[in-house]
């Protein structure tokens, strides 16, 4: 039997997270707006109208090319893509054709088998969003909210292998759209957009096949759950001895089925031509120079340095730097904290991730701050506090957005080093439990971890553990 | 002379004397328009009457009432001892092919007759702000596609106020007629290929086509996006200059609007020609046409009475102080309506799209199965046929097996046009022109049906306007006598980019010169008692 693979490239419509709209002064986001209250005679392609660039767009475009390796243009055009819909209130779209902002790039996926895929980028340009249409009752029903809303709309070329890493790529660009700031990348809300282009090939061979386009993708799940089902379903059709015709399917989420929406035999000729209202975009280098000063370091070379520079494991890495502001907080928390690092990831990944889930936040809205945590643990290091109190002490400093040793000194948290009180603790616990005092003198040693618990337990965890083993160890002898 | 005959200017400045107010001057207005006017433009115009020959017709809508209101407001700015702008008080019409908010902006198109402008163009904010008053909504070929305004779906169209069986030009025809014949003083007009200038010929009034970008084009309801100009048409070369000042400028809703400060034309606009290079080219005493049934392109000179007053003009300006260029090569100039043709359209289709049915304006009442039925039933009964050409042809040429062999190629030819433009009026050139006398158009106003129905012979009676489309540059039309029939004559001055201030003195100059010419005392046929 012949071994198929199967020939992914991914089109994905990311929305900009600007405030206003491309060519209009309209928000650019109304996911919480009714239909038709956030549009103006310019979104709305009303007679006369024309379209101002918002330069905003550009920048955050130019971002986004820069963290895909792609190479911007100094001089490129916008054009129309002309073609007839209701929710289309121009009759064209306007989009970058032959000269766009950027071209080239690409993406590395690090894959948790340990291989890494290159994937390419074929396109990258600038474009309006179009309306929305809902089809409800035999009725036809149109939304301008979302028209002129920014979109880049990036392409990649036929380099992912398999349904979990075609998932891999829109977790991982996911990830980098947030990362740089340029798209909010909330899949349920449309920022990021999908469509699959599937087709496959046996094993070995290098030539492509006729592809589906698969529509309305738009999850990470739908893309994984599609392409698994697209596969299977032309491996069932060419062992049939049928062929694979270029069909658009559609996705349909709930039931989890493919459904044909059309053949397409004949590409649409959307007679492009440059659009004349706008100027050409000039990014000049000072402008583009300015543009990066806001790029940050990209999510996988600050992945490696983490693992170089402070000596963590790549599991640790790689969820440390799964957002922008974790790895952010990580890295002023081991400066705050000057001693191992790795202390500072397992709190991080133990307790400060916790923290962040249970509270919906992201690294950089907690009140418990980098420098706090770092003297939390620079305390429990002292000796002034002991390991339970510390933790305790995240979800204090949380709630009170108080600094910990602000909490400690007037809670009285600090851990009782005097000897003599201890001491007197420890006599009664002994003298209170015989029975345990006579288990440990007839050799079962390991109750002194009991005893030292119940010295916590009698201090209200404040006493020095090892202080109060020394002195069991010593009357017990 | 009734008020409503005065300049702009002289408006403007009996208004502040106190000598008039603005409602006087809307009287004024309103009266000639009901002497020489006739019924507007309308959908269902039944048949055209003897009596309908006898007048304009300028208007598709008259907006009466919202001019009184405005006029009334100038009234009291004035008497509360406030600036009223520029243009207080002047009546002026809008071409419809604009917005104004509040009028319905039809384009002269079933298919926008519906349409009620929700805000107002920005050349339309600038003179109302100015203190200018709207009267009415001009007519004009349908979607500005036409060069004698018969095209409009509005009939009565406008007709010749010098010779009523005769065409306004257009597609400004409107705009021409409410201004030569008194019913206003002013008129926001458009040129994409011409239809600022030859109207303004034909009607024997001042035209101009300012520079590409020179005045925006927001709420001007878009023909060829990369040619459309708006601009003034008016009496006189300094009326024409006072609208200009008050329309020019940057506008941020309009990124092709130049960010070009406005020079004050007014300010030096009597200092005269003197060492100012005027070029003539014989490739401006020429026209090109294709044989209608071989397709060959034939050469043939203009008449004698439409280059003589271009002669006698060079004379003219030369005796001020000119220095006069002969034989300025223009050899681009016969391309410029092929080239137009391929280009107009192709923008022309794209910007007819969004004429649905779905949003706004005229949707079929017949039923339909689906939405490709709901567009083509609506488009077909809602576009004249001059719309429909246009998107024939532009669909055509943009089409992606033949968009490299038409539209690439206009595109190449435009920047040979512009090449043209670029060389002789290079400061360190070999002509160094500050500006080029040609003729505007090829023939005087011809007769109402002659040319109709042939739509590239039409096109060609801009081939002499055209080329400063393509190139992007400032033209003037400017009136030059009338021919033995009585009908006007016009010459036209095209100059560099932004060089619509040095136009407007050499224009202004002409037009002293002539001041005593018995022509000048001459009054449009409608006028004559």
């Amino acid at each position: 039997m012949t071994e198929y693979e199967v020939i992914i490239g991914l089109e994905t419509h990311i929305q900009l997270n600007t405030i206003t709209k491309v060519f209009c002064s309209c928000k650019a986001d109304s996911w919480i707006d009714l239909p038709n209250t956030n549009i103006c005679p310019v979104c709305c392609g009303l007679p006369g109208v024309l379209p101002v660039l918002n330069k905003l767009v550009v920048e955050k475009a130019t971002l986004l090319a820069e963290a895909m390796h792609a190479e911007t243009r100094s001089l490129s055009f916008f054009d129309r893509k002309n073609y007839f819909y209701p929710d289309l209130p121009k009759g064209f779209q306007i989009s970058q054709f032959d000269m766009s902002l950027a071209h080239g790039g690409y993406l590395d996926l690090p894959m948790p088998q340990g291989y890494t895929r290159h994937v390419t980028i074929h396109k990258l340009h600038i474009e309006e969003d179009a309306g929305k249409t809902v089809n409800q009752h035999g009725r036809r029903y149109i939304d301008f909210n979302r028209c002129g809303v920014p979109l880049v709309e990036m392409v990649t070329g036929p380099d992912l292998r398999s349904a979990d890493e075609a998932a891999q790529y829109l977790i991982r660009l996911r990830q980098l759209l947030r990362w740089v700031g340029v798209s909010e990348a909330d899949m349920e809300k449309g920022h990021l957009r999908c469509d699959a282009n599937v087709s496959i090939r046996p094993v070995g061979a290098t030539h492509l096949n006729p592809k589906t386009e698969i529509k309305n993708v738009n999850s990470i799940d739908a893309v994984r759950n599609a392409i698994l089902k697209e596969f299977d379903r032309q491996v069932r059709e060419v062992e049939a001895g049928r062929r694979i015709e270029s069909w658009t399917l559609e996705w349909d989420e709930d039931r989890g089925v493919l459904r044909k929406m059309r053949s397409k035999e004949t590409e649409a000729d959307y007679r492009y031509f440059r659009e004349p209202d706008l100027l050409p975009i000039r990014l000049t280098d000072e402008w583009k120079h300015d543009i990066l000063r806001n790029l940050p370091e990209l999510p996988l070379v600050r992945r490696e340095r983490f693992v170089k520079q402070y000596g963590l494991p790549e599991y640790d890495a790689d969820i440390l730097t799964s957002e922008r502001s974790l790895s952010d907080y990580f890295e002023a928390a081991v400066k705050n904290y000057g001693g191992d690092p790795k202390k500072i990831s397992n709190w991080l990944m133990n307790d400060v991730l916790r923290m962040l889930n249970e509270r919906g936040v992201s690294a950089d809205q907690l009140k418990l701050t980098p420098r706090s945590l770092a003297e939390i643990l620079k305390l429990i290091d002292a000796g002034t506090i002991n390991n339970s109190t510390g933790k305790a002490l995240l979800e204090k400093v949380e709630t009170t957005g108080r600094s910990p040793a602000e909490i400690v000194a007037s809670e009285g948290l600090a851990k009782v080093s005097d000897d003599s009180a201890i001491r007197k603790v420890c006599q009664e616990i002994l003298a209170e439990n015989p029975k345990e005092v006579e288990s440990y003198k007839s050799g079962k040693v390991t109750l002194i971890g009991w005893f030292v618990g119940q010295v916590m337990k009698k201090m209200r965890g404040k006493a020095d553990a090892s202080l109060a083993r020394t002195i069991f160890e010593e009357l017990l002898q | 002379m009734e008020l409503c005959d005065y300049s702009a200017l002289e408006m403007v400045r009996l208004l502040r004397a106190g000598e008039v107010s603005a409602v006087d001057l809307l009287d004024s207005a309103l009266s000639r328009i009901e002497a020489v006017d006739g019924r507007a433009g309308s959908l269902e115009p039944g048949e055209i009457t003897t009596e309908d020959r006898m007048r304009v017709h300028s208007f598709i809508t008259l907006t009466a009432d919202r001019a009184r209101a405005r006029a009334q407001a100038v009234d009291k700015a004035l008497a509360a001892g406030e600036e009223p702008g520029l243009l207080a008080g002047v009546p002026v019409s809008i071409k419809d092919i604009f917005c104004v908010k509040g009028t319905p902006s039809t384009a002269a198109s079933r298919i926008l007759s519906t349409f009620v402008a929700p805000y107002s163009a920005t050349p339309a904010v600038r003179m109302e702000q100015a203190g200018a008053v709207i009267v009415g909504k001009a007519n004009l070929d349908e979607y500005t596609y036409g060069s004698s305004n018969e095209s409009s779906a509005f009939q009565p169209s406008p007709r010749n106020p010098w010779n009523l069986d005769r065409v306004p030009g257009g597609s400004s025809g409107g705009s021409a007629t409410s201004v030569a014949s008194g019913e206003v003083a002013l008129s926001l007009g458009t040129d994409t290929a011409g239809s600022i200038r030859q109207p303004a010929a034909f009607c024997g009034v001042v035209g101009v086509k300012p520079t590409y970008g020179r005045v925006s084009r927001y709420g001007l309801i878009a023909f060829g996006s990369s040619l459309d100009c708006p601009g003034p048409l008016a009496r006189s070369v300094s009326d024409a200059a006072l609208m200009l000042q008050v329309i020019s400028g940057p506008d941020r809703h309009d990124s092709t609007a130049a960010n070009v400060l406005v020079d004050d034309y007014l300010a030096n606009i009597e200092k005269g020609v003197k060492g100012l290079r005027i070029g003539l080219s014989p490739d401006y005493f020429q026209i090109s046409f294709p044989d209608p049934l071989t397709g060959e392109y034939h050469q043939q000179a203009v008449p004698d009475e439409i280059e003589s007053p271009v002669r006698r003009a060079a004379q003219l300006l030369k005796e001020m102080g000119a220095e006069v260029i002969e034989d300025v090569p223009m050899p681009n100039t016969r391309y410029g309506i092929p080239a137009y043709f391929v280009i107009s359209r192709v923008e022309a289709a794209s910007n007819l799209h969004r004429f649905d049915g779905v949003k706004y304006g005229y949707r079929t009442a017949r039923p339909v199965r689906d939405l490709s039925e709901l567009y083509r039933r609506t488009r077909g009964e809602g576009f004249g046929a001059q719309p429909k050409l246009r998107i024939l042809m532009g669909m055509y040429v943009s089409a992606a097996q033949y968009s490299e062999q038409y539209y690439r190629r206009a595109l190449q030819v435009r920047s040979l046009i512009r090449r043209d433009f670029d060389q002789v009026f290079d400061p360190n050139g070999k002509y160094r022109l500050d500006a080029l006398l040609t003729p505007t158009t090829p023939t005087a106003a011809f007769e109402l049906g002659a040319v109709y129905g042939d739509s590239v012979l039409m096109q060609y009676a801009d081939q002499l306007t055209v080329p400063a489309n393509h190139a992007g540059v400032p033209g003037i039309s400017l009136p030059a006598g009338l021919d033995s029939q009585g009908l006007p004559l016009s010459i036209q001055l095209l100059g560099r980019d932004f060089s619509e201030a040095i136009l407007l003195r050499i224009g202004r100059a002409y037009e002293q010169a002539t001041t005593q010419d018995d022509w000048r005392n001459v009054r449009p046929a409608v006028l004559r008692h």
